[in-house]
């Protein structure tokens, strides 16, 4: 066992399968000769050669698409997508062809391979380098969305994406890639060092996708949450001193709905959390699910906590943030029912 | 500049004669694509195949003097106007109509239909109704080929209209770059869609692009099936021995609307224009050569055209008398387990 912050964990992850199994290859920009801008890819091109990690020119619809080729030939790609900003020119070739190659022809061929791509904000990286899309790609049916929030579960669920023969769009949450941020910015910045969950394995191990975890059990609230928002809502439950059931998604399609339910079952009452924008976003999908299967049980209205329905405002990056605050207040607003 | 193909049209030279077989073979390709549409036509009239169709009739020496090339391990990615592509790589047809009228006997089950119809065993990765969606996907297929060291090759055809998509001039670099087993076939009808090329580039000729990425770009006569032959065969040979792409135009024409059936008394194009590019109707130059040269006779590609409305016939029959899908099949094969 290893202390790993979440970079090193992915690449950990790429390491092994780039060893294990002959088809992988990795390509995006930068990710070669440079080893990534957030350095997750650091030495693979050293260690496996050109062939097996290539950089790609700038150009996002074509590394997927390219992906797509490959990996309808039995390769098993990972393309990184460097800020999940960058991914709508690729947005096409996704949601036109990879997401649905297996559906249109019956079976008779698919793409097994992974998009990585940092998402997420509070590294004041402004409108393009901030952003939390993932509910455009958990409205398109054929894709995985994953969203790990630690480093253990970084490496376990990447490994499954890569090994599954669907394709996954896995987010990475930047801000967590060298600590577990609690959304306080004023803060001194915590490493993974001090977490249980920055205990990684060096060998092989997966984490199932498809599977939620209960990161913190309680009986009064139900918070149902993913990525860096675990972290939020982890400090906001502790500071608000209220036991709250807090449940980390994982894996946002397929979604886990059997241990949501179980959970509002148990507490009547339901907060959801995440960075991106609310309208329309993956927490109405939540409250519509939640609500469809234990409306009889719930005490209060669902809460949503999420950021404004606004671009990512540089001069406002701890406005925009749905930080600790935030989820108190949904709390209490449960609680009073 | 793109390099002129020196098209043979009556000349009775060439350099690289194919054989009689070789001639027979894309003739006969030809025949199947052109029977093949017609019928389809008629039957997308008769409102007998749902959705609409967008016909190859007109550009069948393109697809048939590529696919002569190409083994069954050779992909190719196609168009919205693609069953021409597939009965040329092999398709079977009983089974694209059946996908035409939505059967489960269909080639994707009745789940693709005209615009997506595909099959793996052929090397056929899709008939595409994204415009320019396939060719990073070709390029990836060929990037399996340079990966696995194997000699065989992946083709994108395209449109004059799709080679103003960002999609294709993204291929274009990475199959340079990469130096990929690859050809993109431009498939210049004169229009995309219902605009004129005039009205939506300033080039006239694609193959120009080609200068743009490092890769030879040629021009050929789409109506002239062994010109097609030819330039293919050299792009297909450079790509196999590791040389790396090559951005092949063919002028064409499509003889009906961009969907459907009309093809004379449209807004958009004069009659006039039709009929002078019908009076090079691919097929009809191809048999006069053939005649010429003594390697089919009238009666004998009349006996070939027979032969192939004979399997048409029986192809559509099969595919009306096949059953629907199963609905329960609806929700499958939208991921690898069921949900």
């Amino acid at each position: 066992m290893a202390q790993m912050n979440m970079v090193q964990a992915l690449n950990s992850a790429m390491d092994i399968m780039l060893d294990k199994d002959s088809s992988v290859v990795i390509l995006g920009e930068d990710v070669g000769y440079f080893g990534g801008v957030f350095r997750v890819t650091e030495g693979l091109q050293r260690k496996y050669g050109e062939n097996r990690v290539l950089d790609a020119p700038i150009a996002e619809g074509g590394i997927v698409g390219v992906a797509i080729g490959l990996a309808v030939n039995g390769l098993r790609p990972i393309a990184e997508v460097q800020f999940a900003d960058y991914i709508y020119p690729a947005f096409d070739q996704i949601v036109s062809e990879l997401a649905r190659l297996r559906y249109r022809t019956a079976g008779d061929f698919f793409a097994p391979m992974t998009i990585r791509t940092p998402c997420g904000g509070g590294i004041r990286g402004g409108q393009t380098h901030s952003q939390s899309p993932e509910g455009i790609f958990t409205h398109v049916s054929g894709l995985t969305v994953v969203m790990p929030s630690n480093p253990y579960d970084a490496k376990g669920l990447l490994i499954s994406a890569i090994e599954t023969d669907d394709p996954v769009v896995f987010f990475e949450p930047k801000r967590l890639y060298n600590g577990p941020f609690d959304g306080d910015p004023n803060k001194p910045a915590v490493p993974w060092s001090t977490h249980p969950k920055g205990k990684v394995p060096d060998g092989y191990y997966s984490v199932p996708l498809s599977r939620a975890e209960i990161v913190r059990p309680g009986k009064a609230v139900t918070v149902v949450t993913y990525g860096t928002m675990v972290h939020v809502c982890m400090a906001a439950v502790h500071r608000a001193g209220i036991d709250a059931e807090i449940i980390d998604v994982r894996t946002l399609v397929p979604l886990d709905v059997d241990t949501l339910v179980k959970s509002v079952e148990k507490t009547h009452r339901c907060v959801i959390a995440h960075e991106a924008t609310r309208f329309g976003g993956y927490g109405a999908e939540l409250s519509s699910t939640i609500q469809e299967e234990c409306f009889w049980h719930l005490e209060a209205p669902i809460q949503r906590v999420t950021g404004w329905d606004t671009p990512y405002p540089h001069a406002f990056e701890w406005e925009f943030f749905p930080g600790q605050h935030r989820v108190a207040a949904a709390l209490e607003e449960v609680m009073k029912h | 500049m793109a390099r002129i193909h020196k098209t043979v049209t009556g000349d009775g030279f060439l350099a690289k004669q194919p054989t009689n077989k070789t001639l027979l073979d894309i003739h006969r390709r030809m025949v199947r694509i052109r029977h093949f549409e017609e019928r389809a036509g008629k039957l997308m009239e008769d409102g007998k195949i749902p959705g609409a169709l967008h016909l190859y009739v007109g550009q069948e020496a393109v697809a048939a003097g590529v696919m002569v090339h190409l083994t069954a391990e050779d992909q190719i990615t196609s168009t919205h106007r693609g069953h021409g592509h597939l009965i040329a790589k092999g398709g079977d047809f009983d089974r694209m109509y059946a996908e035409l009228f939505g059967r489960s006997t269909g080639y994707c089950k009745g789940k693709g239909g005209s615009m997506h119809i595909s099959n793996m065993d052929l090397g056929m990765l899709g008939a595409n109704g994204i415009v320019g969606g396939g060719p990073p996907i070709a390029m990836g297929a060929a990037f399996a080929n340079k990966f696995r060291k194997s000699k065989h090759v992946a083709v994108a055809f395209f449109g004059d209209g799709a080679s103003n998509e960002g999609s294709f001039h993204e291929a274009a670099n990475m199959a340079s770059l990469y130096k990929l087993p690859a050809i993109f076939v431009c498939e210049n009808n004169g229009y995309g869609e219902y605009t004129a090329q005039a009205n939506h580039q300033a080039v006239v000729d694609v193959a120009d692009r080609a200068a743009g990425y490092g890769m030879p770009g040629v021009i050929v006569d789409g109506m002239d099936a062994v010109a097609v032959y030819e330039a293919a065969g050299e792009a297909i040979a450079r790509a196999r021995k590791g040389q790396g792409p090559t951005l092949l135009e063919c002028k064409t024409y499509r003889f009906y609307d961009h969907v459907g059936v009309r093809g004379m008394g449209l807004n958009y194009r004069t009659d006039d224009e039709v009929k002078k590019w019908m009076k090079r109707d691919p097929i009809k130059l191809f048999e006069a050569r053939l005649a010429e040269q003594k390697v089919l006779s009238k009666k004998q590609a009349e006996a070939v055209h027979a032969e192939v409305l004979a399997e048409i016939e029986a192809a559509v029959a099969f595919a009306e008398q096949s059953p629907m899908p199963d609905v329960a099949s609806l929700l499958d094969d939208v991921y690898s387990t069921a949900g």
